[in-house]
């Protein structure tokens, strides 16, 4: 019944075709036919972010992307934006606060994180707060990560961070 | 889970997805933004044969200002709604809206369209089109319809919106200097379905209401309006006695069954909450106008 649908598209950088079923997903897609760990599976319902990644330079859940829905489109994974550099700040300061642990949600805090140092420079915490509260992490408790994003934010605008309790 | 096998096909008119549509009826699904129905596939509560994918149709998308309504295309992302300067100045209740829908990667991809289509009853767009009066512009076989808000969202999960049908707009009515609107939620967590929320669209004349209009969404299978509280704020200065009165009122007009998480009264009582904060930020900010 499923026919094999033809696709042309761009994953980090590299032009690419391949034949998807209609079903599959787009973190699915990049996962098994390209071998791209890095995005990660939670829910398959669009509510964990372990799925986010990039599509047209925008945020989107790779979960809920079909890969058909990707044809002529760019897509970037967080190995493509990490070996691209943008948010190498941000991944240093992830490892100073040890806002990762177990690394599992780490990719996609990476990526949502990524559009907000981009859209939102001078983002307070209470916004950073609201903005990540899309990604799920089961280990650290979420401060570490808000106070990586915040100096990351303070750093690029050249101020001092704020410190914060919550 | 992953999805059941589907069939695909992307369209490139609209009269391709109306055929499409009438040949396959209830076992085609129309994708657009896919934040609903893809998760709904992922989870088999869905086996369609057929999905059209609508994303190709650029007629359906953007914002524009048509005299005294603003124009929205069914395929205006919510991002897109949020990010707009011409929402920002001419509908102010949709650009305050827009944040609470679900989280940014959702809001990136899912449309203005799709939620109107679905009309979950958490769902903030049909509840400003109840609140704003808005109008709902659908195509199908026999050409293009436009259903008042009031009359398109009709029960839970069900709109006018018939089985060869499209949604291609929705057009809300553009503000005015004296009018003043403002959204707000209650959910568990930031970005879950709302358990309460409501739209506020006022008209006055300085801290005087002419025409208030409450929405309210999560109290029933459809965004409600609540006319006799409504009609107990006209004429009136919104300071902290009206509001009480206007509260009681509210308490009467408003019946929530349970859901999920929250008693029938919980719900009632938090949409309360939400009003008393917006009405009284009304009135502080007609006050400060007076100054």
């Amino acid at each position: 019944m499923t026919q094999h649908h033809s696709i042309d598209l761009t994953i980090n950088g590299q032009r690419t075709q391949k034949h998807v079923q209609p079903r599959t997903h787009l973190v699915d897609f990049v996962r098994n036919e390209f071998d791209l760990k890095g995005s990660h599976l939670g829910c398959e319902q669009g509510v964990c972010g372990a799925c986010t990644i990039e599509v047209n330079g925008k945020i989107v859940r790779g979960c809920l992307t079909l890969a058909v829905q990707a044809d002529g489109c760019h897509v970037r994974t967080i190995e493509g934006l990490s070996a691209d550099g943008d948010v190498r700040d941000l991944q240093d300061a992830f490892i100073r606060h040890a806002a990762l642990q177990c690394g599992f949600c780490t990719p996609g805090m990476v990526m949502a994180a990524k559009e907000l140092l981009e859209t939102k420079p001078d983002a307070t915490r209470a916004e950073v707060r609201e903005w990540m509260s899309g990604n799920y992490c089961r280990c650290t408790g979420y401060h570490a990560i808000v106070d990586a994003i915040c100096e990351t934010l303070a750093q690029r605008a050249g101020r001092t961070p704020v410190e914060g309790k919550v | 889970m992953k999805s059941p096998p589907f069939d695909y096909v992307k369209v490139h008119r609209i009269d391709e997805a109306l055929a499409l549509l009438q040949q396959h009826g209830d076992a085609a699904r129309i994708l657009a933004g896919g934040q609903t129905l893809v998760a709904t596939l992922n989870m088999r509560l869905s086996e369609p044969a057929l999905l059209i994918d609508i994303t190709g149709l650029d007629a359906l998308r953007g914002i524009d200002r048509i005299g005294d309504r603003l124009r929205i295309g069914a395929l205006t992302t919510h991002a897109a709604i949020e990010a707009s300067a011409l929402v920002a100045e001419h509908a102010p209740l949709l650009a305050q809206a827009a944040p609470h829908i679900a989280h940014r990667a959702i809001r990136n991809s899912g449309t203005w369209g799709g939620s109107i289509a679905y009309a979950d009853p958490a769902a903030e767009w049909p509840c400003c089109l109840v609140a704003l009066e808005g109008v709902i512009e659908v195509q199908g076989p026999s050409g293009l319809r436009r259903i008042p808000a009031r009359d398109f969202f009709k029960d839970l999960y069900t709109t006018d919106l018939r089985e060869d049908e499209l949604v291609v707009a929705a057009e809300v009515p553009v503000a005015d200097t004296t009018d003043w609107f403002a959204f707000d939620e209650l959910a568990r967590r930031h970005g879950d379905y709302a358990v309460a929320g409501v739209a506020v669209a006022a008209r006055f004349d300085g801290v005087i209401a002419r025409e208030v209009r409450l929405g309210f969404l999560g109290m029933g299978p459809i965004p409600l309006r609540t006319p006799r509280t409504e009609a107990l704020l006209l004429g009136k200065a919104l300071d902290a006695g009206t509001i009480e009165i206007a509260l009681a009122s509210l308490k009467a007009e408003l019946d929530p069954l349970a859901d999920l998480t929250h008693s029938g009264p919980t719900k009632r009582h938090l949409a309360t909450v939400l009003t008393r904060r917006l009405l009284t930020a009304a009135h502080a900010s007609r006050a400060a106008l007076a100054v």
